[in-house]
């Protein structure tokens, strides 16, 4: 004889997803209050890898933070160093020659190329899908080449500086970037959207799921592709233009479905509008100084300042407080993901465990940046 | 009227004394263009404060003295401050110039008032973009300063700062008005030490949860 078992819906349970768990991708904690499958509460805990950069950023001279940058996105560790640059250039009142800023234009985009594909792989492994991982990183060692071939380094780059960048781009990395542009539009189409985009188990996991409104991502201040693909036109690249982006021609993608799913495509079609903006940035390429003339020692005038630009989590903010002396009073770091990240109990509420686990991995989380 | 413009008229009725020195500016303006012009000219002032070009002349003078870089910072502060003699600014809102500044509106109100802004700019639809402060300690004062910003219009973003005491500082939270508040403002308390009125759950977030200090202070050391 058997009894059937009584299902108690007024007991809860607390799981504890993470801090070290393969979906949190790095040492994020997320405390979950569980209704059997169904989440009653979900409570993100951070800092486990706080490191504490703003104070470091006192510390130091405006020149020592540099290397700083590249530590906490180190997906998108390029955008970071233009940030950075762009707060202390404001404030102390630097031009950057013109042929810098197309190489900071080309060099940010193959970057946010690389980190959305390695978006793409890490989320449909969270998703069990292990075939695209190797398509892309075989398409992400192509840039990662080419860049290390002008920066020196492979992940966390230090190539930006005050008034310019450190070395100049040579022929060979402007032929094999061409190169990778033709191998990446010929490989999308199929080992992209063919084999993922269309399959009908991925848009069943992230379609209708994870809803973040348009109302809910003002209020909790989201950007990058998370607004984006909530029918929020916003890109900091054209709200707040910098650089040469306004001499450029590209969209925005939007998507209105607010679900996981249109945060996928928004991403998707981004890396085509990336391509298309080192492609223009390529072919107008200006000869000319890499870098200003800036004094090894700065020391911008008192006064504070903001500075931000687009990464490929969205809106990063740098918040510079300057006293005259030749370190910074006070850095600010507003990043993308802490506020991306701060809806995440008000959406996850009622939702499945597995259904969650697909909603964190569409909101392209990367821990260091978050804990800073 | 843009939403910039409907921003800053909202904005300004926390002012009430500037509201009134602007209005009589307008319509002194209609009577004699030029008094208007002198009216609007004393106000800019406090934004053209930084004087690049000076700097780096000065900066590359002594660019020998590099090997001086690994010096603790705190001495130098005092030694600065002689230099910026400026007198401390009035509270009021500035129209600043975005592309020095990255701002377009500074607001600068009381501690009390920063809800009322909070609301003003939910209001008119737009984003926190953070919350933090700066620990001026040799003013003995602390400063909270908030960003706001839109999506909808180009270069829109709105700084509001208030100054509390840096003996007991506490300031309103904005929590309730914005929920991304919520985690700025545990960030601000976990890094200085100010209590947010009213905050629903201000507990420690990037330090340990058993953390008894503050590190942004400018006199902590570890």
């Amino acid at each position: 004889m058997t009894v059937p078992i009584q299902c108690r819906h007024d007991e809860t349970f607390v799981l504890n997803l993470g801090p070290q768990h393969p979906a949190t991708h790095g040492v994020l904690r997320v405390k979950l209050t569980m209704d059997g499958e169904y989440i009653v509460k979900a409570e993100p805990v951070l800092g486990y890898i706080h490191r504490m950069h703003e104070k470091m950023a006192e510390d130091g001279t405006f020149a020592q933070f540099m290397p700083n940058t590249a530590r906490m996105d180190y997906l998108h560790a390029l955008a970071y160093n233009q940030g950075y640059c762009m707060a202390v250039e404001r404030a102390a009142g630097i031009e950057v020659p013109e042929r810098a800023e197309y190489i900071r234009v080309i060099t940010v985009e193959l970057n946010r190329i690389i980190s959305h594909i390695l978006w793409w792989a890490a989320f449909l492994l969270d998703l069990g899908g292990f075939t695209p991982l190797l398509y892309a990183f075989d398409d992400r060692e192509q840039v990662l080449d080419l860049l290390e071939r002008v920066t020196g380094s492979r992940l966390t780059y230090c190539y930006f500086r005050f008034g310019g960048v450190y070395n100049d781009i040579d022929d060979e990395f402007i032929t094999g970037t061409y190169a990778f542009i033709k191998r990446l539009r010929s490989r999308l189409p199929t080992f992209y959207h063919d084999l993922v985009t269309g399959n009908i188990i991925l848009q069943k996991r992230l379609k209708g799921i994870g809803i973040i409104t348009e109302e809910q991502a003002r209020r909790y201040g989201c950007t990058g592709p998370v607004a984006r693909g909530s029918g929020i036109n916003y890109d900091v690249r054209k709200n707040e233009p910098y650089s040469i982006y306004p001499e450029l021609d590209f969209d925005v993608p939007v998507y209105d479905e607010c679900d996981s799913f249109a945060r996928y495509m928004v991403r998707m079609d981004e890396i085509d509008q990336s391509l298309r903006i080192i492609e223009q940035s390529l072919d107008k390429l200006p000869d000319g100084p890499i870098r200003a003339k800036v004094p090894k020692i700065l020391k911008p005038a008192a006064g504070d300042c903001y500075a931000s630009v687009e990464t490929a989590r969205g809106n990063l903010g740098h918040r510079l407080v300057c006293t005259g002396l030749k370190n910074p009073y006070r850095l600010k770091l507003r990043s993308p993901t802490y506020c991306n990240l701060s809806c995440y109990g008000e959406v996850a509420e009622g939702m499945l465990l597995p259904d969650a686990l697909a909603f964190m991995g569409s909101l392209d989380l990367v821990i260091p940046e978050i804990d800073r | 009227m843009s939403i910039i413009e409907e921003t800053r008229a909202a904005l300004l009725t926390l002012f009430p004394e500037q509201t009134k020195a602007e209005e009589e500016a307008e319509a002194l303006a209609v009577q004699a263009a030029a008094q208007a012009e002198a009216d609007a000219a004393a106000e800019p002032e406090l934004v053209a404060e930084s004087a690049p070009e000076e700097e780096i002349a000065e900066v590359a003078a002594d660019e020998k003295a590099e090997d001086t870089t690994e010096k603790p910072k705190k001495k130098p502060v005092a030694k600065k401050k002689e230099k910026v003699e400026e007198p401390p600014r009035e509270p009021g809102l500035l129209d600043t110039d975005h592309a020095t500044r990255g701002t377009v509106i500074d607001v600068y109100c009381d501690a009390s008032q920063v809800v009322e802004a909070a609301k003003i700019m939910d209001e008119a639809g737009f984003f926190l973009e953070s919350v933090t402060a700066v620990d001026w300690l040799k003013e003995e004062k602390m400063e909270v300063v908030y960003d706001y910003n839109h999506f909808a219009i180009e270069q829109s973003r709105v700084v509001v700062r208030a100054f509390v005491s840096r003996e007991e500082p506490a300031i309103d939270t904005v929590s309730g008005v914005f929920p991304s508040a919520d985690w700025h403002e545990r960030e601000t308390w976990d890094f200085f030490g100010i209590d947010f009125k009213g905050h629903p759950n201000q507990i420690r977030i990037l330090l340990p949860e058993d953390a008894d200090f503050h590190p942004l202070l400018k006199d902590f050391s570890c």
